[in-house]
């Protein structure tokens, strides 16, 4: 627990990729199992005490400290971790002696929601503040330290020499604390028995397609362009006659989308997009096979769910669209083509059940001022834009220049006010950073009321924020807690991808994916757009 | 007879005590003013009389200079020294004492009576030693108005001898690389250098240009800093293995690129808090302030048992709520231009 506490203590204060890969690299050497591995599992977030949340930590808090005085600290550190370890009182009387982290995940995974609330003080009473922090970040997962899981998974090849791209494939096969992986890795055994279990395979990665890169000779002749549809990314693996369902991060998903673990009736690997049906998205393309798609409004409703009622299942089922075939009935293709796998997996189409499947279609232009035409000419909600896939490229894990492109289309655009701001977390708990902008209900000019329609907390630099943090505190009107309300004198032009009708907001609409697009200084709050306009752009 | 400490205002941009129509720490321009210390947000150049310790008033001449082009107007204001334990009789029957603060050199609490009501305004203050300036002494008041730049529970400024421990460690760990320190060249910095020399650091230490003048008026005033050298006249490499000391606003500029593979420190009461060292860019974060931590201020407030404190500045809610917690009275005044520590 003291050298981890340790190596967290150097990552917050780290902000260099290669010094944080030499730090974790050091750990690995350094730290006999399996408390590395335990450590790796932390870093890569695949810890899980169910009997500890945060808010666990939250009410053991609550006990001992004034709750209002507990939640000014909380808002001003910006997280519960942090806060808790420097609240928790010191002890003198208590001799400070750190449990190992395998003595810690006994302790953990032994609790129960009843016995935690007695247990956990035991715990922290042996512990300094840095190892407090380092303990209920290991209990809680979600490190927020900067350091990625990718990050963590390259320390590790750095620290024995061994491809990335190996560890990568062993990882999702395997548990914490990965003894076969560090045994492989480490100490020269042999490597992990991972076939004849349905793994994830990471997946091949996209670079945004700028508009340098087509002036700057991106040959549209040797791409395949293709649909970039708007679901969730998911990777279906079928080995032994066992099915499971991956996200884009290698999470399993299978328990949420029970329809499709008995669909796949041969043993493969395919790569797609997971969608729901419903009537927006009427046959793309001109084809009649493509089926149609709901809006990722009625998908996001499924997501996220350990149990999915009969309702559900009847109401919004879910399908895949398919883009790739990574293995097929024990071959494996990604070392092929992109033109041979899309052969392939035409081949295969016809094995696979209509009701769950169908094939991305591919898309034909001319050229890039024609595929442009083409991309403008969608504003379905179930295409996010497109993508490129070079003719000649196998299917490598994660983002290779050259290979893959995706080209988003446009976002659409309003100009919104400023109502409230709230202080952003993490590296941004003094600034406020998250912003809650309307738009009027009427003419401003006789008396229109602002409504607010969305939030976003990303789209401008680091001056930006400064001078917004600034503005924010200089035209406060009301506080409550982490939220000021400030006087309407800022313009946001707001960028997103869609919008949709909300019981959440006043206005009865919400926005997906909301950024800030320009600050617009310059503009009077009167010239800001009406609800009406925004409502005009529903799709659902 | 007016209604009791009526004769006492908050405006938010000072105190005013009125029937000697006089502020304390104004924010603008005034024809009186009581000053607590010499940092910019409490003392500002262009007062007609300014009362304050000769030490203050030192700091102040030194950062007002006045008569130069670019001088932005400062007029030069008429110096009222005040003792340390003297009493000055302001116009309106109203007597002002200075009392030690603790905070930095020449810093002073500043106890008001009037109509046998007596009113202490601390300006910024801490409770540790620090051998730069006179330790801050407890005194009894009916209202105490107190700064409250760590009033959260969370700040715990830990003992700086640990501190300094951290900073020589890293001065040993690494000899080819140097530790720049950013420190607030008024107070902070002139600390940093003294506990450093009282940990035995006898090497020589280097200087910002910005420091020299206040480091050499520190000296002056029987602070002994030891051998200090600029970093202007040194070479790059003789400055490995050294300890830099710079304000924080000058850390990420262009001037820093001078020192040798510097590591960044910071001496401020917020790197308490990991994020807030995140945000400067900090590897390493040394937890030392000039201010009272949230264990010296609501101490403080316990021994010098005022009938009503008020909170001028800094986390104010929450060192309200622990006064009606026990069950104090309390109110916080919405002062203008207070700046926090270091930002």
């Amino acid at each position: 627990m003291e050298e981890f506490a340790k190596l967290l203590e150097a990552l917050v204060y780290t902000s260099s990729r290669n010094r944080k890969l030499t730090l974790i690299a050091r750990y690995l050497r350094e730290t006999p199992d399996p408390d590395r591995g335990w450590a790796m599992a932390a870093l890569t977030g695949e810890i899980d005490f169910p009997a500890v949340k945060a808010n666990t930590f939250r009410n053991l808090m609550k006990e001992r400290v004034d709750p209002v005085l507990w939640s000014l600290s909380r808002d001003f550190v910006g997280d519960t971790a942090e806060t808790a370890s420097l609240l928790w009182p010191d002890n003198p009387a208590v001799e400070t002696n750190a449990p190992s982290l395998a003595e810690v995940v006994d302790t953990l995974s032994a609790l129960t929601r009843k016995s935690a609330p007695a247990e956990l003080p035991k715990l922290l009473n042996r512990l300094e503040e840095n190892e407090r922090f380092a303990l209920i970040k290991f209990a809680t997962g979600g490190m927020r330290i900067g350091v990625s899981a990718r990050l963590a998974k390259t320390a590790f090849s750095q620290a024995f020499d061994v491809p990335v791209e190996e560890v990568e494939e062993y990882w999702h096969a395997l548990d914490a604390p990965y003894a076969e992986l560090f045994a492989w890795a480490a100490d020269g055994g042999d490597p992990p028995d991972v076939m004849g279990r349905p793994m994830f395979r990471p997946f091949m990665l996209a670079h945004p397609l700028e508009d340098v890169a087509i002036d700057k000779g991106v040959d549209l002749a040797e791409y395949a362009a293709e649909w970039k549809w708007d679901g969730i990314r998911v990777q279906l693996v079928r080995v032994a006659g066992e099915t499971r369902l991956y996200s884009r991060s290698g999470d399993d998903i299978s328990a949420t989308f029970p329809e499709l673990l008995d669909v796949l009736s041969i043993d493969a690997v395919v790569d797609g997009e997971l969608m729901v049906r419903g009537d927006v998205q009427g046959g793309e393309t001109g084809s009649d096979k493509q089926g149609g798609a709901a809006s990722f409004n009625a998908l996001q409703q499924r997501l996220g769910r350990k149990t999915v009622s009969k309702k559900m299942l009847a109401e919004a089922p879910a399908f895949v669209r398919l883009y790739d075939v990574l293995l097929l009935e024990g071959a494996d293709l990604r070392e092929q083509t992109w033109e041979q796998r899309r052969a392939a997996l035409e081949a295969f189409m016809p094995r696979l059940p209509d009701s769950h499947f169908d094939l991305s279609n591919l898309v034909e232009a001319r050229d890039f001022a024609h595929l442009a035409e083409i991309r403008e000419g969608t504003r379905e909600d179930a295409i996010e834009g497109l993508m490129l896939k070079r003719r000649d490229a196998p299917y490598i894990a994660g983002r290779k220049v050259g290979l893959w492109y995706k080209w988003k289309r446009d976002p659409l655009l309003i100009d919104c006010v400023l109502m409230y701001a709230q202080r952003g977390s993490g590296k941004r708990s003094s600034f406020y950073s998250d912003y809650t902008f309307g738009c009027w209900d009427g003419d401003p000019d006789s008396g229109a009321e602002l409504l607010p329609v969305g939030k976003a907390y990303s789209g401008f630099t680091d001056a930006e924020l400064k001078k917004l943090d600034k503005l924010v505190r200089q035209t406060t009107l009301n506080r409550f807690g982490p939220v000021r309300e400030v006087e309407r004198t800022l313009v946001f032009e707001v960028a997103f991808d869609s919008v949709h009708t909300s019981k959440r907001h006043k206005s009865g609409l919400a926005m997906r994916f909301p950024r800030i697009h320009r600050i617009r200084w310059d503009k009077p709050v009167h010239e800001a757009d009406r609800i009406e306009s925004l409502r005009s752009l529903i799709r659902d | 007879m007016s209604a009791p400490f009526s004769w006492i205002r908050p405006e938010p941009w000072g105190i005013h005590i009125v029937p000697a129509d006089c502020w304390v720490d104004p924010g603008r321009a005034v024809d009186k003013a009581l000053v607590t210390h010499g940092h910019a947000d409490h003392a500002r150049g262009g007062h007609g009389e300014t009362y304050a310790t000769p030490e203050t008033l030192a700091i102040m001449a030194l950062r007002y200079r006045t008569g130069a082009a670019d001088d932005a107007g400062e007029i030069p204001h008429k110096a009222m020294p005040v003792e340390y334990g003297e009493t000055v009789r302001l116009s309106g029957g109203v007597d002002a004492t200075y009392i030690p603060a603790g905070h930095v050199l020449g810093s002073a609490q500043v106890l008001l009576e009037h109509a046998g009501e007596r009113v202490i305004i601390t300006g910024d203050y801490k409770r540790r030693a620090d051998p730069t300036c006179k330790p801050f002494e407890v005194t009894p008041c009916d209202i105490f108005i107190t700064e409250a730049t760590f009033g959260l529970p969370v700040f715990t400024h830990p003992p700086i001898e640990d501190e300094m421990a951290k900073l020589l460690q890293a001065l040993t760990d690494h000899p080819d690389q140097c530790v720049l320190v950013g420190a607030y060249a008024l107070g902070k910095a002139q600390r940093v250098i003294a506990e450093l020399r009282a940990a035995g650091h006898t090497q020589p230490i280097y200087l910002h240009g910005a420091m020299e003048k206040m480091c050499r008026l520190y000296e002056e005033h029987g602070v002994n800093l030891g051998e200090l050298r600029l970093v202007a006249d040194a070479e790059k490499n003789d400055m490995r293995g050294h300890i830099i000391i710079a304000p924080p606003s000058a850390m990420n500029t262009t001037w820093s690129r001078r020192l040798p593979d510097p590591i960044t420190a910071m001496a401020s009461g917020w790197m308490r808090v990991r994020q807030r060292a995140r945000q400067r860019g900090v590897e390493l974060p040394l937890v030392i302030s000039d201010h009272a931590d949230w264990n010296e201020l609501t101490r403080t407030i316990e021994e010098v048992d005022p009938t009503e404190t008020w909170i001028t500045h800094g986390r104010e809610e929450a060192l309200l709520r622990w006064c009606e917690l026990g069950q104090r009275k309390a109110r916080a005044l919405a002062l203008v231009g207070r700046e926090d520590e270091d930002e």
